[in-house]
């Protein structure tokens, strides 16, 4: 990178005489024309030089990034077949084929023949369909998982953020007790007080897991900016505090919360596999999703046929590389460490 | 630094209290609560009325929840639904066999993972940095109930190097001390067990440390990275000091101190790896057992003390973290 981001920041060099200290009771008029007229030359100066924000800053690193073009690929290809499902998708994904079932044993599943690319599931199924349409439903619990917990953990940091003192104080001791057992022992720990376990308590456990850390990271943004100068500077305008808190400080918050709901995502998408593995999933065998076909049948066939569990495998470690991908590429975008 | 210590001891007893009592009011308020758990099938509204009775669950919460209080500080857990042994014994029982896990786990992931992590930084874009990049992201993205499978596979069904699941070898008969297994066919000088033990725990423990490993590989790599930047790197070399003082005293001392907070969360959040991995081995510890207390019939009073139990270690683990700063970096202790 050659050319220089922002002009506006560097300050002119100061002529001796133009000290504000130096100035005198007698010549305040002429210091706030000499203040006016540094101003505007602060502006021209930003306006012609085409400032950038932080944000279209991020950005541009983010699309020379290697790593973010191949997590963005990724996603981009994971959502466009799960919308498109039903036209790519050879078969019905919840139909049980009668030249499929005819051949299963207990020691044997069919594998590739006519019409059904990659064979048969354990009910004698179209494993390709199911995988296809496999991308919708893991893309709902992903997405869906972490939407709420984003969404809970930034109602409870931002109004710990906002507030501080005691407010926060209990807020963080809440965290605390979340945060006081690893994350898929909580997830367990809540799927097993539901009485019966099923997509939506798949979902909440993945979802409430993620609640203290998106809480926290809001939180520790919100509080460092309450001193920073331009929630002074807002203060000072006389701007009302609710607007200072969501104009002001939240959106400078949310980058840090956004990127790490990227990262989530592809937690959220394993988290899931992991309690299905430990039959603590969804229990409608008709609904096709990666994390219970690979920790449902793909386990319990193994042995029988290890394809089962290969093909949804792969999948989700596809997926929650490209999530990682651009997550962590993102946090390096933002990262004013990197800012050059 | 002894006021830190007691200001954190005392949040690690709210933090405990507080989960117990949120664990203690949740179960109790089930749909198939633990009398339903006992009874099953033939519960008749006589009997379950009797048995509420008997178990004290008539009385008001607030009245069930001291007398639990009272009788898990004289660690009286209540006995398992399942088997009907005191739940202490039932989880003493699976204790070792998790610990002995989790320690050999650790010992793999720092054991390569600092080196990785630093080698990694210090050839910076070469084919080992780009290896262990690509390494750790499929570490952390691969599920790893899935790895264990395929270990298990690869290296007990194709290639017969290790036995497929278990602590112990069929037709082996070992002293039982003190239930790590390791150790004691050391102490009983049973050296043909060790190996037997060892061997039956390579497999899990290269499962269970995958992530930890990752985690810490990319922890160590990027520290390293930001140390070698820094000035005082820079002034040692200006200085003419040897590479090999620069390396240990400058940055690998000052690199490790986030990796040493990475080690301490990942060994923290073993336990939610050990359940997956004991299920896929059949190791039989703790994990075995939070996944038998919740599958089928719920085991609640082994399944509340378990939390309790991992939410105490996870805690204090994680002020150990806190507290070995003050031994790695002076600035803490002055504060």
């Amino acid at each position: 990178m050659t050319e220089p981001t922002t002009q506006a920041g560097t300050p002119a060099p100061r002529r001796k005489d133009e000290r504000p200290g130096r100035a005198g009771g007698a010549s305040l008029n002429r210091l706030g024309d000499r203040k006016k007229a540094r101003l505007e030359e602060l502006a021209q100066a930003s306006a012609g030089k085409g400032g950038v924000s932080l944000f279209r800053d991020a950005l541009r690193r983010l699309r020379r990034n290697p790593a973010a073009i191949v997590g963005a690929t990724i996603i981009a290809l994971f959502v466009l077949v799960a919308i498109f499902a039903p036209l790519i998708a050879p078969h019905d994904p919840v139909q049980r084929f009668d030249e499929l079932t005819s051949q299963l044993a207990a020691d044997h599943i069919p594998g590739a023949t006519d019409g059904f690319p990659l064979g048969s599931d354990e009910l004698g199924r179209d494993l390709l369909s199911r995988l296809i349409y496999g991308s919708r439903q893991t893309l709902f619990v992903g997405v869906l998982a972490t939407l709420i917990g984003l969404a809970i953990g930034v109602l409870l940091g931002a109004i710990a953020g906002a507030f501080g003192g005691w407010v926060d104080n209990i807020l963080m001791r809440v965290t605390d007790v979340m945060l006081a057992l690893p994350a898929l022992l909580l997830a367990i720990t809540l799927v097993a007080l539901a009485s019966k376990s099923s997509q939506w308590t798949v979902i909440l456990a993945v979802a409430i897991v993620s609640v203290p850390v998106f809480a926290r990271l809001l939180r520790g943004s919100m509080l460092a900016q309450r001193e920073s100068d331009h929630v002074l500077a807002a203060r000072a305008l006389g701007v009302k505090e609710h607007n200072i808190v969501l104009r002001h400080m939240l959106p400078n918050a949310m980058t840090a919360v956004i990127v790490q709901a990227t990262l989530t995502l592809s937690v959220a998408i394993i988290e899931a596999a992991s309690l299905s593995f430990l039959g603590l999933g969804d229990p409608n065998r008709d609904r096709a999703e990666w994390g219970a076909m690979l920790g449902d049948a793909g386990v319990r066939y193994f042995e029988v046929r290890p394809e089962l569990a290969y093909y949804p495998a792969l999948a989700i470690i596809i997926v929650a590389l490209g999530f990682t991908l651009l997550g962590e590429a993102m946090r390096e975008a933002i990262d004013p460490k990197n800012r050059r | 630094m002894l006021r830190v210590i007691v200001r954190r001891l005392l949040q690690l007893v709210v933090t405990l209290i507080a989960l117990s009592a949120l664990i203690f009011i949740w179960l109790r308020n089930l749909p198939g609560g633990p009398v339903d758990a006992l009874l099953g099938e033939r519960a008749t509204p006589e009997t379950r009325a009797l048995l509420t009775k008997a178990l004290g669950y008539d009385q008001p919460i607030h009245v069930q929840y001291g007398k639990f209080m009272q009788r898990i500080l004289t660690g009286d857990f209540g006995n398992s639904i399942r088997t009907g042994d005191p739940v202490i014994e039932v989880i003493g029982r699976a204790f070792p066999a998790t610990v002995e896990l989790a320690l050999a786990a650790m010992i793999v992931a720092v054991g390569l993972g600092i080196p990785l992590g630093y080698l990694a930084a210090r050839w910076r874009g070469r084919a080992l940095d780009h290896l262990t990049v690509v390494g750790t992201l499929l570490g952390i993205s691969i599920p790893i109930f899935f790895l264990g499978y395929l270990l298990k596979d690869v290296f007990t069904q194709n290639i017969h190097w290790f036995p497929p699941s278990g602590r112990v070898g069929i037709g082996l008969d070992n002293t039982n001390i003190t239930g790590f297994f390791v150790l004691d066919s050391l102490l009983t000088r049973e050296f043909d067990a060790t190996a037997d033990a060892l061997w039956h725990l390579i497999l899990p423990a290269v499962t269970l440390a995958t992530i930890p490993l990752a985690v810490i590989v990319r922890m160590t790599r990027a520290s390293v990275l930001d140390v070698l930047n820094e000035d005082y790197v820079r002034t040692a070399e200006a200085k003419g000091l040897r590479h090999r003082t620069i390396r240990g005293r400058h940055v690998l001392r000052n690199a490790l101190l986030p990796v040493v907070t990475t080690i301490g969360l990942q060994t923290g959040a073993l336990l939610s790896g050990a359940v997956l991995t004991e299920k896929v081995y059949n190791w039989g510890g703790l994990g075995t057992l939070i996944t038998d207390s919740i599958t089928g019939s719920r085991d609640y009073p082994v399944l509340q003390a378990l939390i309790l139990l991992a939410a105490l270690v996870f805690v204090v683990v994680n002020l150990l973290v806190d507290l070995s700063y003050a031994f790695i970096d002076p600035r803490v202790r002055v504060r």
